[in-house]
Protein backbone atom coordinates (compact mmCIF):
# COMPACT_ATOMS: atom_id res chain seq x y z
CA UNK A 1 0.00 0.00 0.00
CA UNK A 2 3.09 2.16 0.84
CA UNK A 3 4.19 1.60 -2.37
CA UNK A 4 1.16 1.88 -4.44
CA UNK A 5 0.48 5.78 -3.13
CA UNK A 6 4.70 6.81 -3.19
CA UNK A 7 4.54 5.29 -6.67
CA UNK A 8 1.04 7.97 -7.27
CA UNK A 9 2.42 10.43 -5.89
CA UNK A 10 5.45 10.81 -7.77
CA UNK A 11 2.99 10.38 -10.75
CA UNK A 12 1.10 13.72 -9.46
CA UNK A 13 4.33 15.40 -8.61
CA UNK A 14 5.14 15.59 -11.90
CA UNK A 15 1.54 16.60 -13.20
CA UNK A 16 1.44 19.33 -10.93
CA UNK A 17 4.58 20.88 -11.46
CA UNK A 18 4.07 20.48 -15.19
CA UNK A 19 0.69 22.24 -14.47
CA UNK A 20 2.44 25.47 -12.07
CA UNK A 21 4.69 26.06 -14.97
CA UNK A 22 2.36 26.21 -17.66
CA UNK A 23 -0.90 27.19 -16.43
CA UNK A 24 -2.23 28.38 -19.94
CA UNK A 25 -4.71 25.39 -20.11
CA UNK A 26 -6.60 26.44 -16.58
CA UNK A 27 -6.59 29.72 -17.69
CA UNK A 28 -8.41 28.85 -21.36
CA UNK A 29 -10.73 26.56 -19.79
CA UNK A 30 -12.25 28.89 -17.51
CA UNK A 31 -13.63 31.07 -20.51
CA UNK A 32 -16.14 28.45 -21.23
CA UNK A 33 -17.83 28.50 -17.65
CA UNK A 34 -17.72 32.03 -17.60
CA UNK A 35 -20.02 31.95 -20.90
CA UNK A 36 -22.38 29.53 -19.71
CA UNK A 37 -22.64 31.57 -16.91
CA UNK A 38 -22.30 34.74 -17.62
CA UNK A 39 -24.37 34.31 -20.80
CA UNK A 40 -26.19 31.05 -21.05
CA UNK A 41 -27.51 31.29 -17.45
CA UNK A 42 -28.35 34.91 -17.44
CA UNK A 43 -30.51 34.78 -20.46
CA UNK A 44 -32.33 31.06 -19.69
CA UNK A 45 -32.99 32.81 -16.10
CA UNK A 46 -34.72 35.61 -17.86
CA UNK A 47 -37.03 33.31 -19.83
CA UNK A 48 -38.09 31.48 -17.00
CA UNK A 49 -39.15 28.72 -19.14
CA UNK A 50 -37.25 25.96 -17.19
CA UNK A 51 -38.94 25.30 -13.47
CA UNK A 52 -35.92 24.43 -11.29
CA UNK A 53 -38.22 24.62 -7.30
CA UNK A 54 -36.85 27.14 -5.16
CA UNK A 55 -33.73 27.39 -6.50
CA UNK A 56 -32.99 30.32 -9.13
CA UNK A 57 -32.11 29.09 -12.19
CA UNK A 58 -28.10 30.77 -12.34
CA UNK A 59 -27.79 28.77 -8.70
CA UNK A 60 -29.11 25.74 -10.75
CA UNK A 61 -26.59 25.53 -13.44
CA UNK A 62 -23.60 26.54 -11.41
CA UNK A 63 -23.04 23.15 -10.08
CA UNK A 64 -23.80 21.58 -13.78
CA UNK A 65 -21.34 23.94 -14.95
CA UNK A 66 -18.67 23.20 -12.92
CA UNK A 67 -19.14 19.12 -13.94
CA UNK A 68 -18.99 20.56 -16.94
CA UNK A 69 -15.64 21.80 -17.00
CA UNK A 70 -14.30 18.27 -14.53
CA UNK A 71 -15.77 16.27 -17.63
CA UNK A 72 -14.67 18.57 -20.48
CA UNK A 73 -11.18 18.80 -19.16
CA UNK A 74 -10.42 15.35 -17.56
CA UNK A 75 -12.07 14.29 -20.87
CA UNK A 76 -9.42 14.78 -22.98
CA UNK A 77 -6.73 13.56 -20.69
CA UNK A 78 -6.82 10.81 -23.07
CA UNK A 79 -4.96 12.94 -25.51
CA UNK A 80 -2.03 13.56 -23.51
CA UNK A 81 -1.58 10.19 -22.72
CA UNK A 82 -1.66 9.34 -26.72
CA UNK A 83 1.02 12.35 -26.76
CA UNK A 84 3.23 10.41 -23.92
CA UNK A 85 2.87 7.36 -25.69
CA UNK A 86 3.68 8.46 -29.12
CA UNK A 87 6.99 10.48 -27.21
CA UNK A 88 7.70 6.84 -25.21
CA UNK A 89 7.20 8.23 -21.94
CA UNK A 90 4.74 5.32 -21.46
CA UNK A 91 7.35 2.90 -22.57
CA UNK A 92 9.65 4.04 -19.81
CA UNK A 93 6.72 4.15 -17.34
CA UNK A 94 5.69 0.68 -18.26
CA UNK A 95 9.41 -0.86 -18.32
CA UNK A 96 9.60 0.40 -14.65
CA UNK A 97 8.35 -1.91 -11.73
CA UNK A 98 6.04 0.53 -10.61
CA UNK A 99 2.20 -0.73 -10.22
CA UNK A 100 0.10 -0.79 -13.14
CA UNK A 101 -2.44 1.14 -10.99
CA UNK A 102 -0.08 3.30 -9.57
CA UNK A 103 0.02 5.03 -12.82
CA UNK A 104 -3.08 5.35 -13.99
CA UNK A 105 -4.26 6.38 -10.17
CA UNK A 106 -1.78 8.95 -10.15
CA UNK A 107 -3.01 10.30 -13.28
CA UNK A 108 -6.47 10.17 -11.74
CA UNK A 109 -5.69 12.29 -9.25
CA UNK A 110 -3.83 14.50 -11.15
CA UNK A 111 -6.71 15.13 -13.24
CA UNK A 112 -8.56 15.44 -9.43
CA UNK A 113 -6.27 18.85 -8.58
CA UNK A 114 -7.12 20.41 -12.58
CA UNK A 115 -10.65 19.72 -11.26
CA UNK A 116 -10.17 22.00 -8.18
CA UNK A 117 -8.81 24.59 -10.09
CA UNK A 118 -11.95 24.81 -11.71
CA UNK A 119 -13.56 24.67 -9.11
CA UNK A 120 -12.09 27.68 -7.41
CA UNK A 121 -12.48 29.61 -10.79
CA UNK A 122 -16.19 28.51 -11.23
CA UNK A 123 -16.93 29.22 -7.20
CA UNK A 124 -15.14 32.82 -7.74
CA UNK A 125 -17.53 33.64 -11.02
CA UNK A 126 -20.54 32.33 -8.82
CA UNK A 127 -19.78 34.80 -5.94
CA UNK A 128 -19.49 37.50 -8.36
CA UNK A 129 -22.86 36.42 -9.95
CA UNK A 130 -24.60 36.64 -6.26
CA UNK A 131 -25.11 33.17 -6.65
CA UNK A 132 -26.22 32.03 -3.09
CA UNK A 133 -23.14 29.38 -2.39
CA UNK A 134 -23.15 27.02 0.54
CA UNK A 135 -19.67 28.26 2.10
CA UNK A 136 -19.15 25.89 5.15
CA UNK A 137 -15.92 24.34 5.52
CA UNK A 138 -17.67 20.96 5.29
CA UNK A 139 -19.61 21.55 2.23
CA UNK A 140 -16.84 22.75 0.19
CA UNK A 141 -14.46 19.72 1.21
CA UNK A 142 -17.23 17.82 0.25
CA UNK A 143 -17.02 19.93 -2.99
CA UNK A 144 -13.43 19.10 -3.20
CA UNK A 145 -13.93 15.66 -2.74
CA UNK A 146 -16.40 15.49 -5.51
CA UNK A 147 -14.94 16.85 -8.19
CA UNK A 148 -11.52 14.61 -7.11
CA UNK A 149 -13.92 12.06 -7.73
CA UNK A 150 -15.50 12.75 -10.93
CA UNK A 151 -12.47 14.28 -12.53
CA UNK A 152 -11.03 10.71 -11.93
CA UNK A 153 -13.93 9.02 -13.33
CA UNK A 154 -13.90 10.97 -16.73
CA UNK A 155 -10.16 10.69 -16.32
CA UNK A 156 -9.58 7.01 -16.10
CA UNK A 157 -12.59 6.94 -18.81
CA UNK A 158 -10.79 8.85 -21.23
CA UNK A 159 -7.51 6.80 -20.82
CA UNK A 160 -9.60 3.59 -21.86
CA UNK A 161 -10.39 4.86 -25.03
CA UNK A 162 -7.45 6.65 -25.36
CA UNK A 163 -5.84 3.19 -24.72
CA UNK A 164 -8.37 1.58 -27.07
CA UNK A 165 -8.34 4.15 -30.29
CA UNK A 166 -4.61 4.90 -29.36
CA UNK A 167 -4.12 7.70 -31.89
CA UNK A 168 -4.65 11.62 -31.48
CA UNK A 169 -7.06 12.14 -34.69
CA UNK A 170 -9.63 9.62 -33.77
CA UNK A 171 -9.31 10.28 -30.25
CA UNK A 172 -10.60 13.45 -30.89
CA UNK A 173 -13.35 12.64 -32.77
CA UNK A 174 -14.48 10.38 -30.21
CA UNK A 175 -14.14 12.91 -27.56
CA UNK A 176 -16.07 15.31 -29.19
CA UNK A 177 -18.78 12.42 -29.78
CA UNK A 178 -19.08 11.78 -26.01
CA UNK A 179 -18.23 15.41 -23.96
CA UNK A 180 -21.65 16.67 -25.77
CA UNK A 181 -24.19 13.98 -25.46
CA UNK A 182 -23.22 13.58 -21.97
CA UNK A 183 -23.74 16.99 -20.47
CA UNK A 184 -27.08 17.36 -22.56
CA UNK A 185 -28.03 13.80 -21.08
CA UNK A 186 -28.05 14.90 -17.39
CA UNK A 187 -29.16 17.23 -14.83
CA UNK A 188 -26.67 20.27 -15.83
CA UNK A 189 -28.60 22.30 -17.15
CA UNK A 190 -32.27 21.36 -16.66
CA UNK A 191 -33.90 18.84 -14.07
CA UNK A 192 -34.42 15.37 -14.38
CA UNK A 193 -38.35 15.66 -14.47
CA UNK A 194 -38.86 17.48 -17.40
CA UNK A 195 -36.90 15.09 -19.80
CA UNK A 196 -39.08 12.96 -22.05
CA UNK A 197 -38.91 8.93 -20.49
CA UNK A 198 -36.08 8.20 -22.93
CA UNK A 199 -33.54 11.22 -22.04
CA UNK A 200 -34.14 10.70 -18.44
CA UNK A 201 -33.27 6.73 -18.79
CA UNK A 202 -30.11 7.50 -20.37
CA UNK A 203 -29.64 10.81 -17.66
CA UNK A 204 -29.47 8.33 -14.81
CA UNK A 205 -26.59 6.00 -16.11
CA UNK A 206 -24.49 8.58 -16.90
CA UNK A 207 -22.15 9.40 -13.56
CA UNK A 208 -22.53 12.91 -14.70
CA UNK A 209 -25.63 13.35 -13.46
CA UNK A 210 -24.90 11.67 -10.03
CA UNK A 211 -21.87 14.52 -9.66
CA UNK A 212 -24.12 16.83 -10.58
CA UNK A 213 -26.91 15.57 -8.09
CA UNK A 214 -24.45 15.82 -5.20
CA UNK A 215 -22.66 19.09 -6.31
CA UNK A 216 -26.10 20.81 -6.45
CA UNK A 217 -26.76 19.79 -2.53
CA UNK A 218 -23.24 20.57 -1.76
CA UNK A 219 -22.72 23.72 -3.87
CA UNK A 220 -26.00 25.84 -3.40
CA UNK A 221 -27.81 27.04 -0.68
CA UNK A 222 -31.02 25.69 -0.70
CA UNK A 223 -29.80 22.50 -2.86
CA UNK A 224 -30.92 18.95 -2.24
CA UNK A 225 -29.52 15.81 -3.81
CA UNK A 226 -32.32 14.17 -5.44
CA UNK A 227 -30.77 10.92 -5.18
CA UNK A 228 -29.10 10.95 -2.24
CA UNK A 229 -25.18 11.69 -1.34
CA UNK A 230 -25.23 7.77 -0.17
CA UNK A 231 -26.20 6.66 -4.05
CA UNK A 232 -24.21 9.35 -6.16
CA UNK A 233 -21.32 8.47 -3.82
CA UNK A 234 -21.70 4.82 -4.40
CA UNK A 235 -22.54 5.08 -7.99
CA UNK A 236 -19.24 7.35 -8.23
CA UNK A 237 -16.88 5.00 -6.52
CA UNK A 238 -18.56 2.31 -8.31
CA UNK A 239 -18.11 3.41 -11.76
CA UNK A 240 -14.22 5.06 -10.61
CA UNK A 241 -13.51 1.11 -9.30
CA UNK A 242 -14.73 -0.36 -12.82
CA UNK A 243 -12.83 2.26 -15.20
CA UNK A 244 -9.44 2.14 -13.10
CA UNK A 245 -9.75 -1.84 -13.62
CA UNK A 246 -10.45 -1.63 -17.44
CA UNK A 247 -7.61 0.79 -17.72
CA UNK A 248 -4.99 -0.82 -15.62
CA UNK A 249 -5.83 -3.69 -17.92
CA UNK A 250 -5.50 -1.63 -20.54
CA UNK A 251 -2.59 0.52 -20.16
CA UNK A 252 0.05 -1.64 -20.80
CA UNK A 253 -1.25 -2.11 -24.00
CA UNK A 254 0.08 1.24 -25.84
CA UNK A 255 3.35 0.67 -25.36
CA UNK A 256 2.64 -2.71 -27.85
CA UNK B 1 24.85 -18.96 -8.47
CA UNK B 2 23.63 -16.78 -10.98
CA UNK B 3 22.83 -17.93 -14.40
CA UNK B 4 25.34 -17.49 -16.88
CA UNK B 5 23.34 -15.60 -19.18
CA UNK B 6 22.01 -12.18 -18.71
CA UNK B 7 19.53 -13.19 -21.52
CA UNK B 8 18.57 -16.54 -22.78
CA UNK B 9 15.93 -16.40 -25.11
CA UNK B 10 14.08 -20.04 -26.18
CA UNK B 11 12.04 -20.03 -29.55
CA UNK B 12 10.64 -16.55 -28.84
CA UNK B 13 7.80 -15.74 -31.38
CA UNK B 14 5.87 -13.29 -31.84
CA UNK B 15 3.11 -12.80 -34.41
CA UNK B 16 0.65 -9.62 -35.32
CA UNK B 17 -2.59 -10.97 -36.87
CA UNK B 18 -0.96 -12.97 -40.17
CA UNK B 19 2.36 -11.20 -39.90
CA UNK B 20 5.55 -12.90 -37.61
CA UNK B 21 7.56 -10.36 -36.34
CA UNK B 22 9.57 -12.70 -34.68
CA UNK B 23 9.86 -16.52 -35.25
CA UNK B 24 11.19 -19.06 -32.96
CA UNK B 25 14.75 -17.00 -32.00
CA UNK B 26 17.35 -18.48 -29.55
CA UNK B 27 19.48 -15.92 -28.21
CA UNK B 28 22.53 -16.11 -25.26
CA UNK B 29 23.96 -12.94 -23.99
CA UNK B 30 26.45 -13.61 -21.24
CA UNK B 31 26.63 -11.68 -18.27
CA UNK B 32 29.09 -8.31 -19.00
CA UNK B 33 28.73 -8.69 -22.75
CA UNK B 34 27.51 -5.98 -25.33
CA UNK B 35 25.67 -7.45 -27.60
CA UNK B 36 24.10 -5.72 -30.67
CA UNK B 37 21.13 -6.50 -32.14
CA UNK B 38 21.25 -5.44 -35.83
CA UNK B 39 18.48 -6.04 -38.72
CA UNK B 40 16.69 -3.63 -41.17
CA UNK B 41 13.97 -1.60 -40.58
CA UNK B 42 10.73 -4.22 -40.05
CA UNK B 43 13.51 -7.37 -39.32
CA UNK B 44 12.04 -7.44 -35.90
CA UNK B 45 14.50 -5.92 -33.46
CA UNK B 46 11.98 -3.42 -31.51
CA UNK B 47 9.52 -6.43 -31.24
CA UNK B 48 12.49 -8.29 -29.57
CA UNK B 49 13.45 -5.45 -27.40
CA UNK B 50 9.66 -5.14 -26.50
CA UNK B 51 9.52 -8.89 -25.22
CA UNK B 52 12.45 -9.03 -23.18
CA UNK B 53 11.42 -5.75 -21.83
CA UNK B 54 8.26 -7.59 -20.58
CA UNK B 55 6.23 -4.33 -22.97
CA UNK B 56 4.81 -7.09 -25.16
CA UNK B 57 3.95 -10.85 -24.78
CA UNK B 58 5.64 -13.28 -27.15
CA UNK B 59 2.69 -15.38 -28.73
CA UNK B 60 4.77 -18.04 -28.21
CA UNK B 61 8.44 -19.28 -26.54
CA UNK B 62 10.05 -17.73 -23.67
CA UNK B 63 13.09 -15.66 -22.67
CA UNK B 64 15.12 -15.49 -19.17
CA UNK B 65 16.08 -11.78 -18.56
CA UNK B 66 18.58 -11.53 -15.09
CA UNK B 67 17.78 -14.92 -14.07
CA UNK B 68 13.89 -14.20 -14.69
CA UNK B 69 11.04 -15.27 -16.90
CA UNK B 70 9.28 -12.90 -18.69
CA UNK B 71 6.31 -14.04 -18.72
CA UNK B 72 5.88 -15.95 -15.20
CA UNK B 73 7.78 -13.10 -13.29
CA UNK B 74 7.59 -9.97 -15.45
CA UNK B 75 7.93 -7.33 -12.05
CA UNK B 76 11.38 -8.93 -11.31
CA UNK B 77 12.77 -8.54 -14.75
CA UNK B 78 11.50 -5.21 -14.62
CA UNK B 79 13.62 -4.65 -11.56
CA UNK B 80 16.69 -6.00 -13.06
CA UNK B 81 16.87 -4.32 -15.97
CA UNK B 82 17.15 -0.54 -17.76
CA UNK B 83 15.70 0.90 -21.01
CA UNK B 84 16.25 3.96 -23.57
CA UNK B 85 13.36 3.61 -26.16
CA UNK B 86 14.49 4.67 -29.81
CA UNK B 87 11.94 7.42 -29.03
CA UNK B 88 12.78 10.57 -26.61
CA UNK B 89 11.00 9.43 -23.79
CA UNK B 90 12.45 12.06 -21.13
CA UNK B 91 9.58 14.65 -20.65
CA UNK B 92 10.37 18.24 -22.10
CA UNK B 93 8.35 20.14 -19.04
CA UNK B 94 10.58 18.88 -16.62
CA UNK B 95 13.71 19.39 -15.13
CA UNK B 96 17.01 17.06 -15.53
CA UNK B 97 17.01 16.27 -11.72
CA UNK B 98 13.13 16.05 -12.23
CA UNK B 99 13.25 13.47 -14.74
CA UNK B 100 15.82 11.49 -12.92
CA UNK B 101 13.98 12.09 -9.56
CA UNK B 102 10.69 10.48 -10.89
CA UNK B 103 12.69 7.65 -12.02
CA UNK B 104 14.44 7.30 -8.34
CA UNK B 105 10.67 7.32 -6.71
CA UNK B 106 9.32 4.46 -9.59
CA UNK B 107 12.46 2.26 -8.68
CA UNK B 108 11.94 2.81 -5.31
CA UNK B 109 15.59 4.21 -4.72
CA UNK B 110 15.40 4.80 -0.80
CA UNK B 111 14.88 8.38 -0.23
CA UNK B 112 17.65 9.09 2.23
CA UNK B 113 19.82 7.83 -1.53
CA UNK B 114 18.10 9.37 -4.04
CA UNK B 115 19.69 13.04 -4.23
CA UNK B 116 23.52 11.07 -4.09
CA UNK B 117 22.37 8.74 -6.31
CA UNK B 118 21.10 11.45 -8.93
CA UNK B 119 23.57 13.83 -8.55
CA UNK B 120 26.45 10.56 -9.37
CA UNK B 121 24.45 10.07 -12.46
CA UNK B 122 24.24 13.51 -13.98
CA UNK B 123 27.77 13.92 -13.09
CA UNK B 124 28.48 10.65 -14.88
CA UNK B 125 26.51 11.67 -17.57
CA UNK B 126 28.51 14.98 -17.93
CA UNK B 127 25.15 16.56 -17.00
CA UNK B 128 25.55 18.68 -13.88
CA UNK B 129 25.40 22.04 -15.32
CA UNK B 130 22.48 21.53 -16.97
CA UNK B 131 20.19 19.75 -14.08
CA UNK B 132 18.10 22.29 -13.49
CA UNK B 133 17.18 23.60 -16.95
CA UNK B 134 14.38 22.42 -19.02
CA UNK B 135 14.98 19.19 -21.10
CA UNK B 136 13.74 20.80 -24.04
CA UNK B 137 16.42 23.54 -23.91
CA UNK B 138 18.76 20.08 -24.19
CA UNK B 139 20.44 19.18 -27.35
CA UNK B 140 19.86 15.55 -28.43
CA UNK B 141 23.05 14.18 -27.14
CA UNK B 142 22.23 15.44 -23.80
CA UNK B 143 18.58 13.85 -23.74
CA UNK B 144 20.03 10.89 -25.12
CA UNK B 145 22.78 11.06 -22.15
CA UNK B 146 19.86 12.07 -19.55
CA UNK B 147 17.59 9.05 -21.04
CA UNK B 148 20.93 6.52 -20.13
CA UNK B 149 21.37 8.24 -16.41
CA UNK B 150 17.83 7.03 -15.73
CA UNK B 151 18.04 3.68 -17.19
CA UNK B 152 20.89 3.74 -15.21
CA UNK B 153 20.48 5.54 -11.86
CA UNK B 154 18.38 1.69 -9.89
CA UNK B 155 21.92 0.08 -11.52
CA UNK B 156 20.02 -2.68 -13.19
CA UNK B 157 21.90 -5.49 -14.46
CA UNK B 158 21.35 -5.53 -17.92
CA UNK B 159 20.35 -2.13 -20.26
CA UNK B 160 18.04 -2.48 -23.36
CA UNK B 161 18.80 0.52 -25.66
CA UNK B 162 16.86 0.48 -29.09
CA UNK B 163 18.69 3.16 -31.40
CA UNK B 164 20.26 5.07 -28.98
CA UNK B 165 21.59 6.94 -31.67
CA UNK B 166 19.53 7.12 -34.12
CA UNK B 167 19.53 10.85 -35.02
CA UNK B 168 22.76 12.32 -32.87
CA UNK B 169 25.36 14.20 -34.99
CA UNK B 170 29.01 12.09 -34.75
CA UNK B 171 30.12 14.31 -31.69
CA UNK B 172 27.23 13.29 -29.65
CA UNK B 173 26.84 9.49 -30.69
CA UNK B 174 30.69 9.15 -29.77
CA UNK B 175 29.73 10.74 -26.39
CA UNK B 176 26.59 8.26 -25.93
CA UNK B 177 29.23 5.47 -26.59
CA UNK B 178 31.82 6.38 -24.56
CA UNK B 179 29.43 6.31 -21.72
CA UNK B 180 28.05 2.92 -22.61
CA UNK B 181 31.85 1.29 -22.38
CA UNK B 182 32.08 3.04 -19.06
CA UNK B 183 29.53 1.55 -17.56
CA UNK B 184 30.20 -1.69 -18.91
CA UNK B 185 33.91 -0.92 -17.29
CA UNK B 186 32.63 0.33 -14.17
CA UNK B 187 29.39 -1.46 -13.51
CA UNK B 188 29.73 -4.89 -15.07
CA UNK B 189 26.69 -3.88 -16.94
CA UNK B 190 25.28 -5.98 -20.18
CA UNK B 191 24.08 -4.00 -22.64
CA UNK B 192 21.56 -5.57 -25.80
CA UNK B 193 21.66 -2.59 -28.29
CA UNK B 194 19.95 -2.36 -31.61
CA UNK B 195 21.67 -0.29 -34.09
CA UNK B 196 21.48 0.47 -37.88
CA UNK B 197 24.73 1.88 -37.68
CA UNK B 198 27.84 -0.55 -38.69
CA UNK B 199 30.41 2.14 -37.36
CA UNK B 200 28.56 1.69 -33.95
CA UNK B 201 28.26 -1.97 -34.16
CA UNK B 202 31.83 -2.64 -34.83
CA UNK B 203 33.15 -0.05 -31.90
CA UNK B 204 30.79 -1.18 -29.20
CA UNK B 205 29.62 -4.76 -29.55
CA UNK B 206 31.42 -7.87 -28.40
CA UNK B 207 28.89 -9.97 -30.17
CA UNK B 208 26.33 -9.42 -32.33
CA UNK B 209 22.61 -11.37 -34.61
CA UNK B 210 21.49 -9.93 -37.76
CA UNK B 211 17.97 -10.03 -37.85
CA UNK B 212 16.29 -11.26 -41.14
CA UNK B 213 12.26 -11.05 -41.47
CA UNK B 214 12.09 -11.90 -37.54
CA UNK B 215 14.65 -14.88 -38.08
CA UNK B 216 18.67 -14.56 -36.90
CA UNK B 217 20.41 -15.10 -40.47
CA UNK B 218 23.78 -14.96 -37.86
CA UNK B 219 25.22 -14.82 -34.60
CA UNK B 220 29.20 -13.44 -33.88
CA UNK B 221 32.02 -11.48 -32.91
CA UNK B 222 32.18 -8.22 -35.97
CA UNK B 223 35.91 -9.02 -36.56
CA UNK B 224 35.27 -12.64 -37.49
CA UNK B 225 31.99 -11.53 -39.21
CA UNK B 226 33.61 -9.63 -41.42
CA UNK B 227 36.71 -12.36 -41.91
CA UNK B 228 33.68 -14.69 -42.71
CA UNK B 229 32.76 -12.61 -45.89
CA UNK B 230 36.58 -12.50 -47.22
CA UNK B 231 39.64 -10.23 -47.11
CA UNK B 232 38.64 -6.34 -47.47
CA UNK B 233 34.74 -6.92 -46.21
CA UNK B 234 33.57 -4.44 -44.03
CA UNK B 235 30.70 -4.25 -41.46
CA UNK B 236 28.14 -2.89 -44.20
CA UNK B 237 29.07 -5.83 -46.54
CA UNK B 238 28.23 -7.88 -43.53
CA UNK B 239 24.67 -6.26 -43.29
CA UNK B 240 23.85 -6.72 -46.98
CA UNK B 241 25.06 -10.32 -46.66
CA UNK B 242 22.90 -11.25 -44.04
CA UNK B 243 19.84 -8.72 -43.61
CA UNK B 244 19.06 -9.73 -47.09
CA UNK B 245 18.72 -6.50 -48.13
CA UNK B 246 20.46 -2.51 -48.32
CA UNK B 247 21.19 -0.62 -44.91
CA UNK B 248 18.20 2.02 -45.89
CA UNK B 249 15.82 -0.46 -46.85
CA UNK B 250 12.37 1.07 -45.72
CA UNK B 251 10.35 -0.52 -42.51
CA UNK B 252 6.79 0.28 -41.62
CA UNK B 253 5.12 2.89 -42.11
CA UNK B 254 5.13 3.97 -38.44
CA UNK B 255 9.02 3.08 -37.97
CA UNK B 256 9.57 5.69 -40.45
CA UNK B 257 7.02 8.34 -38.69
CA UNK B 258 8.76 7.09 -35.11
CA UNK B 259 12.20 7.40 -36.80
CA UNK B 260 11.24 10.97 -38.40
CA UNK B 261 10.12 11.80 -35.11
CA UNK B 262 13.03 11.06 -33.03
CA UNK B 263 15.37 12.42 -35.82
CA UNK B 264 12.97 16.04 -35.84
CA UNK B 265 13.23 16.20 -31.70
CA UNK B 266 16.75 15.98 -31.74
CA UNK B 267 16.98 18.58 -34.15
Amino acid sequence: MKRFFRESAAIVQVELIKLVRDPTEIISRAVQPLLWLVVFGQVLAQVRGIQTGQLSYLAFITPGILAQSVLFSAIFYGIAIIWERDLGVVHKLLVSPALRISLVFGKAVAAGFRGILQAVVIYLIALVMHVSLRLDPLAIFAVLVSVMLGSGIFATFSLVIACIVKTRERFMGIGQLLTMPMFFASNAIYPLEIMPGWLRFIAQINPLTYLIDALRGLMITGGESVHGYATDFTVMFAVFGVLLFIAVKLYPTLAE
Amino acid sequence: MPDRFAIETSELTRRFGNLTAVDHIALRVPYGEIFGLLGANGAGKSTVIKMLTTLLSPTSGTADVGGFDIIRSPADVRRRIGYVSQLLSADGALTGYENLRLSAKLYDIPATERKERIENALEFMGLVDSADKLVRTYSGGMIRRLELAQAMLHRPAILFLDEPTIGLDPVARHTVWDRLIDLRRNHGMTVLITTHDMEEAEALCDNLAILHRGNISVVGKPAELRAGLGEGANMDDVFVHYAGGSIQESGTFREIVQNRRTAHRLG
